[in-house]
């Protein structure tokens, strides 16, 4: 039982994780129909600049918020410099967001080399806490990482669903030209998005440098699993993208542990399921 | 008769190149060219960019590593009259399996399912040790013989991978113009009309993608012979990525320009080190890609076209005056 207890605790950690990057990724898709495939990049940019900084801070916190300022920075550039004149040619704007994701990759990888990095983490994130109810110690940071992805979660939901931005967003993803003709600066909104997404992606990078770790890679990892999130839960639903995460999250963890040479397969047969019952995703909309 | 007009001098190539370039740039852009050929394939007349080809190009390469001689005892060594059909129609029946599920989808949905099912797959050799032998995949995988050495010698491997290029460049040409590739192109067009008919589109898309997979795995065989090996990273994201370059390079419209951007990527490969530091290569593949995205969305044959017709029109008025 406590190896069950272990794997569900690591399966929502792991759904945590995909979820802060999944719905950065998610609101892009919703809003722009633009496949950013440079997330995963944003992601990682983000965990390398928040180990800098605590690195030579100390300051665990001001690292988190630096990556999410600077990846929002990042994805704001890539919407204003490349992306943004593309607009409606969705197809060029995912190839040409791989090549940026490739030159990023890059970039990286000659600033902060090849090694793998774990974020320090302050002393109250540090060490274990015992869960009495089920009786198992569990990692703390992990913990909290798990509280963070809720909370971040319900003040996106708030922020989408009750402020007057969020309903300005709402309408994009549903009549774009509409919202253009009623004279709101889509154009802005986009790069606001962007900024967002990024924000979400780069913090979400720390915390996985934190609870797990970053190392070249880490970007596409978390590039795939948002892609597979997303499709399965629903493009450009903030709660579409936390069901997918959660089914992803546990389903990886499960096969990991209970059938560990076929773990990779479960995640697809997932995917392949939802795709033949609910081509949009379990809670997105059908294209009209 | 424009086939032959480039066949003639890639036949006459080995008399001038060495092995250096036979091997490896003229010889490795073709199989290159071969799996691109099929994305181009698919995104030229289905519409549907697929990220799967690595993916098939795979699958007939583990068959032949998996059910021919190799290294690290593996697999049911059969008879090559049996290995090499046995794994094109695996790769066939891949491709069709991957067409069913995406079936439903189309533009970026398609990118985005097709690239899941590719790491999927790359995931699942890398655990799987009773088929894929896992991380380390197979190795050893030689070549059929051919008289005192094998098919995988420089000149035997290039002529043969100009074979099966020359075979899938005019298999494309045939397909298309079949009622079946028409139906294809018509899924493209305007798949609602096509239902409207009461014409199916799940047959058309799960050919096009096993029609794709026969033309995909004949490369991936070429590669396994040409490499001897096979495992994990052949059908890791890296290849994947290289592939997509490829077909973008050369044009997504243009079938043929697959070997086009396949030849620029293998120079830009081998002579990147000459023009920046040789760690930077993602680097400058990355700025040549987005530039051509930027500039050429269509590719390089597209430019080159356009630079042909405007050139022609010069003429035409010069003549006029």
């Amino acid at each position: 039982m406590t190896l069950f207890f272990v794997v569900t605790l690591n399966g929502l950690t792991l759904a945590a994780l995909y979820f802060l990057a999944a719905s950065g990724f998610s609101l892009i898709f919703g809003l722009m129909r633009t496949v950013n495939m440079a997330h995963g990049a944003l992601l990682l940019l983000g965990g390398y600049v928040g180990w800098s900084v605590v690195d030579a801070t100390g300051l665990w916190a001001l690292g988190v918020l630096v990556a999410g300022l600077s990846a929002a920075f990042a994805g704001a550039m890539v919407q204003i410099g490349i992306l943004g004149w593309m607009q409606g040619d969705e197809l060029r704007q995912t190839l040409a967001s791989i090549a940026i994701s490739i030159i990023l990759a890059d970039l990286m990888l000659w600033i902060w080399g090849g090694t793998t990095y774990q974020v320090r983490t302050p002393d109250w994130l540090a060490g274990g806490t015992r869960i009495e109810m089920l009786g198992i110690g569990y990692a703390t940071v992990r913990l909290y990482l798990i509280g963070f992805a809720l909370a971040v979660g319900l003040a996106l939901w708030l922020f989408i669903q009750k402020t007057r931005v969020g309903a300005v967003i709402r309408a994009g993803v549903d009549d774009q030209d509409m919202l253009r003709a009623l004279g709101y600066p889509i154009n802005k909104i986009f790069i606001l998005v962007f900024a967002m997404g990024g924000m979400l992606a780069g913090m979400a990078g720390v915390i996985a440098g934190s609870a797990l770790s970053i190392a070249p890679g880490t970007d596409l990892q978390f590039l795939l699993s948002s892609l597979v999130v997303v499709i399965v839960g629903g493009m450009g639903s903030v709660g579409g993208a936390a069901l997918g995460a959660l089914l992803i999250g546990l389903a990886e963890q499960y096969g990991l542990a209970y059938a560990p040479t076929y773990a990779a397969v479960v995640t697809f047969v997932i995917m392949v399921f939802v795709l033949a019952v609910r081509p949009q995703g379990l809670l997105g909309r059908a294209e009209v | 008769m424009r086939l032959l007009f480039v066949l003639l001098p890639l036949v006459l190539v080995p008399l001038i190149a060495n092995d250096f370039w036979l091997s490896q740039v003229i010889t490795r852009a073709l199989i290159l060219g071969i799996i691109a050929l099929s994305l181009c394939f698919l995104a030229t007349y289905l519409g549907v960019v697929s990220f799967a080809q690595v993916t098939l190009a795979g699958v007939a390469g583990y068959a032949i590593a998996y059910f021919g001689p190799n290294t690290v005892g593996l697999g049911i060594p059969l008879p090559l009259i049996v290995t090499i059909p046995l794994a094109l129609i695996l790769a066939m029946l891949a491709g069709a399996m991957i067409g069913y599920v995406a079936r439903r989808s189309r533009g970026i949905y398609a990118i985005m399912i097709t690239l899941a099912i590719g790491v999927a797959f790359f995931y699942f050799t890398r655990q799987n040790y009773v088929l894929f032998n896992g991380f380390t995949g197979f190795s050893g995988v030689i070549p059929p013989a051919l008289g005192d050495g094998n098919w995988g010698d420089a000149v035997p491997l290039y002529y043969l991978t100009l074979l099966v290029a020359t075979i899938c460049v005019v298999l494309v040409q045939g397909f298309v113009r079949s009622p079946l590739g028409l139906a294809v192109q018509a899924v493209r067009d305007a798949p609602g009309r096509l239902l409207a008919l009461g014409i199916p589109t799940t047959l058309p898309i799960v050919a096009a993608f096993a029609f794709s997979g026969l033309i995909a795995g004949s490369g991936g065989i070429l590669n396994v012979w040409y490499q001897e090996r096979v495992s994990s990273f052949s059908v890791g994201i890296g290849p994947i990525i290289d592939i997509l370059i490829i077909a973008v390079i050369g044009g997504l419209r243009h079938p043929t320009g697959a070997f086009v951007g396949a030849i620029v990527y293998v120079v830009l490969d081998i002579f990147a080190i000459d023009l920046i530091d040789r760690d930077r290569f993602n680097l400058l593949i990355g700025i040549v890609l987005l530039l051509i995205i930027i500039a050429a969305p269509n590719g390089l044959s597209q430019l080159a076209i356009d630079w042909a017709k405007k050139l022609r029109g010069g003429a035409a008025t010069s003549r006029k005056t």
